[in-house]
């Protein structure tokens, strides 16, 4: 089975947010970017947990700048046989998920995984929109995937509950909580995964639909009103009549 | 030139449809709802009290799944002229709407917190740290909207609903079981959420948690910690890893406020935090905070909000 997760860099959870060049850039001042927290945790790992199970390879897809070799290393230090970088500024959600399907076309997938969104723009677009290019179904949100034969049996979050599907492969898959458990990569996959191969491939062309042209901070939350705990009447006053929420 | 709402009216309206339908109005522009399923001509009709002037409903497809849908809401788009389309940003959207997006060539802006600023439309980025404004270069652009962004508003009277054909052709993805609690009100779609930590020191204190719940007409909520555990059920985990959710109340006991937790719940219009260590990183994050014992301070709560809706 050939097993396609497709990663994306993010800062690091606890990095300042900070914007520049007048509120129009994100500011990498001091950032460190890790493998966004979903692509890895989840769809990662559980890749390397199928391929352990049935046999098969994965390999890891990003849409970036040489910077960005430095995350793909440490996603294949994690495990992953090999890693492609699409040689292309990430304009927007829809270019990246073109040119993924654009390489993935031509490479026979039969999975192909994202996490479930990005921790720094939270759009949970590519995997859907990896999907249609390639015209395969999409399960979005999943917590379990387990695949027998030519078939994957999932579990998806839906309004409040969980819904139990079955879907035939190739699919893409977008991976949620539950999937699996982070893995720390060990000093021997940190060693291996130097020398493991990271291909460069040159991108197709492709329009860029959308842009974000400014940035902003939410304002600075007001001090935090005390209430003594002897007296929730007052909380309950300060809701109604302040507030306004109840 | 129109605008498409997609809204999903499997279990009857919903407010995030509301809200949706709602939104297109402020768009400014003829607004046409696209649904499908089974729910009656009589429910639909109601749309048109949002702004809608006529309902599409193709009764063919009574699953979410992303390419029926998809082919449906561009059948639709394509039949109506529409040049955006909108969608409530819920599970089901987060599936379609980027296929649709590739299918029509339309922009995304997907998590909307506000109406169309001149040519951009406000998001949440970084986990809710901050705001970034999109605009959209296609001709057609597709909006997805945050549940509780905004209020429904009833300006109108009833619509028109007709049957579509939108040419869904076959689902690929077999629905074998859906397990949905019965009786609990959504956490995306909650206003008012009561949520509890590690500090309630067991499953079995979560009583007082439900008693405040149901006196408030909210819907209860976790941290991670607890759903890990096995306290409370995944689907009641707020934070970066959970359930994001912007309600217009959300009471916190026992939750110290860890960075992951607020990214789930900073959008969060009011912020209350019960809890025993002053020094708690979510005070910082709170408009009203209790330092004091949960087992104290929520029943002591409840009786207060018990009393308050007697006398009003």
């Amino acid at each position: 089975m050939k097993i396609l997760v497709c990663i994306s860099k993010s800062p690091d959870t606890t990095s300042k947010i900070a914007f520049s060049d007048n509120n129009t850039k994100f500011d990498e001042n001091g950032v460190q970017y890790i493998v966004n927290p979903y692509d890895e945790w989840y769809a990662l790992v559980r890749a390397l947990e199928l391929k352990e199970t049935n046999g098969g390879s994965v390999t890891i897809a990003t849409v970036g700048g040489a910077e960005d070799d430095a995350v793909m290393r440490k996603a294949l230090a994690i495990g992953a046989d090999d890693a492609v970088r699409i040689n292309a500024v990430a304009t927007d959600a829809y270019a990246v998920a073109l040119q993924i399907a654009e390489y993935a076309k031509s490479n026979g997938f039969d999975l192909i995984l994202t996490g479930k969104e990005t921790i720094n723009y939270n759009g949970s677009q590519v995997g859907g929109m990896i999907a249609e290019a390639l015209d395969l179904p999409f399960v979005s949100l999943a917590s379990k995937l387990d695949v027998n034969g030519a078939t994957a049996s999932l579990e998806t979050e839906i309004v409040g509950g969980v819904q139990s599907v079955e879907v035939n492969i190739p699919a893409v898959i977008s991976c949620a909580k539950g999937m699996a458990e982070q893995r720390i990569p060990n000093m021997r996959g940190i060693m291996a995964a130097r020398t493991k191969p990271l291909t460069v491939v040159e991108p197709a062309a492709i329009d860029t639909l959308t842009s974000f042209e400014s940035y902003e901070l939410p304002a600075a939350k007001s001090a935090c009103k005390m209430i003594d705990p002897a007296n929730m009447d007052e909380l309950v006053e300060l809701l109604h009549n302040e507030a306004k929420v109840i | 030139m129109s605008t498409l709402v997609y809204i999903n009216s499997r279990n009857g309206l919903a407010k995030n449809a509301l809200e949706a339908v709602t939104y297109g109005k402020k768009l400014g522009q003829d607004v046409v709802v696209i649904t499908t399923g089974n729910a009656e001509d009589a429910v639909l009709a109601k749309l048109g009290e949002y702004g809608a002037s006529k309902v599409l409903v193709d009764r063919s497809v009574t699953n979410d799944d992303s390419q029926q849908l998809t082919r449906v809401i561009s059948k639709a788009t394509e039949t109506t002229g529409a040049n955006t389309i909108v969608f409530s940003h819920d599970l089901v959207a987060k599936a379609v709407a980027p296929r649709l997006s590739v299918r029509l060539k339309a922009g995304l802006v997907a998590g909307a917190i506000a109406v169309p600023n001149g040519d951009t439309v406000k998001v949440n980025v970084f986990s809710g740290k901050a705001f970034g404004n999109v605009k959209v270069t296609s001709a057609t652009k597709i909006i997805s909207l945050l549940p509780n962004s905004i209020q429904p508003e009833a300006i109108g009277s009833s619509c028109a609903v007709e049957s579509f054909d939108g040419e869904a052709g076959t689902a690929n993805i077999k629905l074998l079981d859906t397990k949905v609690p019965e009786g609990d009100i959504p956490l995306p779609e909650a206003e008012l959420v009561v949520s509890a930590g590690r500090g309630l020191k067991g499953p079995e204190n979560w009583g007082m948690v439900e008693d405040l719940a149901k006196v408030l007409g909210a819907a209860t909520a976790c941290s991670r910690p607890v759903a890990d555990i096995g306290w409370r059920p995944h689907h009641e985990h707020v934070g970066q890893t959970g359930v994001a959710i912007r309600p217009n109340l959300y009471i916190a006991a026992g939750i110290s406020g860890a960075i992951q937790h607020l990214a789930g719940v900073n959008g969060s219009k009011v912020i209350v935090v019960i809890n025993t260590d002053s020094e708690a990183p979510f005070f910082k994050a709170a408009d009203y905070g209790i330092i004091g014992d949960a087992f104290e301070v929520l029943p002591r709560l409840t009786e207060a909000v018990k009393k308050f809706k007697s006398s009003n």
